[in-house]
């Protein structure tokens, strides 16, 4: 049985013929789109490696069917860079010494952007910590990821309100 | 994980015919289902995937203050639904408290109620397991179990209920709407799930080929709203199931209790409401002394099923103290972490 999809990756719209169902969207982004920058850690949806955007809501892409996630945008780690100038995500983990290994990273990354749009944290880092608890960071770079997360919060406000200006 | 063979409804009818072909298991989120898939304890022949199904996405209130919370709707759209929230604290917190932000934003409401049992035996193909392959033995029974039940199980299962939502909707009187080949139906919530007795295999009283629709919560169920909370004690501070949680809803008038509700969760194989301890409550004062003879009441019943003694006497400190946390009265803002009794004061880090 193949089953065509289509989804809108990094801003680019794929139609995609799938053959076999049981096909994850973390397999397909890696195996398959060959976007390896999403991470494959526990496979389980304990780790958070795997976390990607799905219409712009961060998810373990290891426990979603692909062909279940038909119509849907889907933002990757790749996704996040406008060319040489990195998100303010990405520059606030590198600032903030964010890793150590770097294998968490992307879906830290991805995690934060979400957890930023969500806008349930304020600035407070106990809430940081606590919605960040669904990625496990095993070199224990918490420190670094927890004040990345409210640095880069602070410059996307300060972004928005020039831009409102 | 097995083949299978996916189809994507359109109407509720189309789902439900669908299931009637053997082997077939609806699919929402998946975060638990294709967990379960991948290790081999879940093998479905056919997924129907009901995530396109339309109107069961909708949070829809009534001019009685009762409230629809349709099957689809995700966890974190329900947990920060504001409305919602206020009416139903309790039920926000559980949400909270449970999994990660990520599986939050991808779990729905009747994937929750369907959740499996966490006991490591019944995830290891390898094991006996009397809930995964009727008629095994139970692996738990003379294994590591200090996390298993106190309350309800028998010699053929001693898995708990994993859900933090669904302790709340016990408490609260949810009622849980299905269709199935039969038509459609309400199902009360306290009598949704099942406990083990000699067919652990049997978790929900659906019958084959019904799927949830939605829960609706009674108006009466907002009057705790001032008094409500869930407490849940893990082993680690976030991202973790329950080792024992409760929750407690108090409606106080004039300083006496005038309604009140109980639930716990972790220490069965289902949520576990416990009226008789609500009704000793009613008329008094919502003191410790009422709260623990409330907690006496609650486990009158319970014995271990293996290393878990201290389950007991945890069941009790945090039934007291979910019920005097309900009578402080119900946080002006969500605590930084629910549900949580270590939560330090906002602001401070904890990694100096």
């Amino acid at each position: 049985m193949t089953l065509s999809i289509s989804l809108t990756i990094n801003g680019q719209p794929k139609t995609i013929a799938l053959d076999d169902p049981r096909v994850t969207l973390l397999d397909l982004l890696r195996e398959r789109l060959y976007l390896t920058g999403t991470k494959k850690g526990c496979d389980r949806g304990q780790c958070g490696a795997c976390t990607v955007l799905v219409d712009g809501r961060r998810m373990n892409s290891c426990l979603s069917l692909a062909v279940s996630l038909n119509g849907t945008e889907v933002t990757t780690i790749e996704g996040l860079a406008e060319g040489d100038d990195l998100h303010p995500v990405q520059a606030a983990f590198i600032e903030c010494d964010g890793f150590q290994c770097g294998y968490c990273t992307p879906g830290q990354i991805m995690s934060a952007v979400g957890l930023i749009s969500e806008g349930h944290a304020g600035d407070d880092p106990e809430r940081v910590r606590e919605l960040m608890s669904g990625n496990l960071c095993r070199c224990g770079a918490y420190q670094g990821i927890t004040e990345a997360v409210l640095e880069a919060q602070r410059t996307l406000k300060e972004q928005k309100e020039r831009d409102a200006a | 994980m097995n083949r299978f063979d996916y189809i994507c409804p359109t109407t509720v009818a189309e789902a439900v015919a669908g299931a009637a072909e053997t082997g077939s298991a609806y699919l929402a989120a998946g975060t638990n289902l294709v967990d379960l898939m991948k290790i081999g304890v879940a093998r479905p022949q056919r997924l129907i995937d009901v995530t396109k199904l339309p109107g069961l996405d909708a949070i829809e209130w009534s001019p009685d203050g009762s409230v629809r919370v349709g099957a689809m709707v995700r966890n974190a759209d329900l947990a920060y639904d504001l409305r919602f929230a206020e009416n139903f604290p309790a039920v926000a917190e559980a949400l909270l408290s449970g999994a990660s932000a990520q599986l939050r934003n991808a779990a729905t409401v009747g994937g929750n109620l369907m959740q499996r049992t966490r006991c490591a035996y019944f995830q290891d193909t390898a094991s006996a397991c009397n809930r995964r392959a009727p008629g095994s033995g139970c692996d738990a029974l003379e294994g590591d179990n200090r996390l298993h039940a106190v309350i309800g199980w028998s010699e053929h299962c001693i898995a708990t209920h994993p859900s933090d939502f669904c302790v709340p909707l016990a408490a609260l009187d949810a009622v849980v709407e299905v269709e199935g080949p039969q038509g459609r139906r309400d199902i009360p919530f306290e009598s949704f799930h099942r406990l083990p007795g000699d067919t652990p295999e049997i978790e929900t009283n659906l019958a084959p080929g019904e799927l949830i629709l939605g829960v609706r919560f009674p108006a009466e169920a907002a009057r705790f709203k001032a008094h409500s909370r869930y407490l849940k004690l893990r082993e680690r501070t976030s991202y973790a199931f329950a080792v024992v949680s409760a929750a407690a809803a108090l409606d106080l008038q004039e300083g006496s209790i005038r309604h009140a509700r109980l639930a716990v969760g972790a220490v069965a194989a289902k949520p576990w409401r416990i009226r008789e301890a609500e009704e000793g409550l009613i008329g008094g004062e919502p003191t410790t002394e009422a709260f623990a003879k409330a907690a006496e009441i609650a486990l009158a019943g319970a014995s271990p099923s293996g290393d878990n003694a201290f389950k007991i006497e945890l069941a009790r400190r945090i039934i007291v103290r979910a019920l005097a946390l309900a009578a402080e009265g119900t946080p002006r803002a969500m605590p930084a972490l629910p549900g949580s009794p270590f939560s330090s004061a906002s602001g401070v880090s904890h990694v100096a």
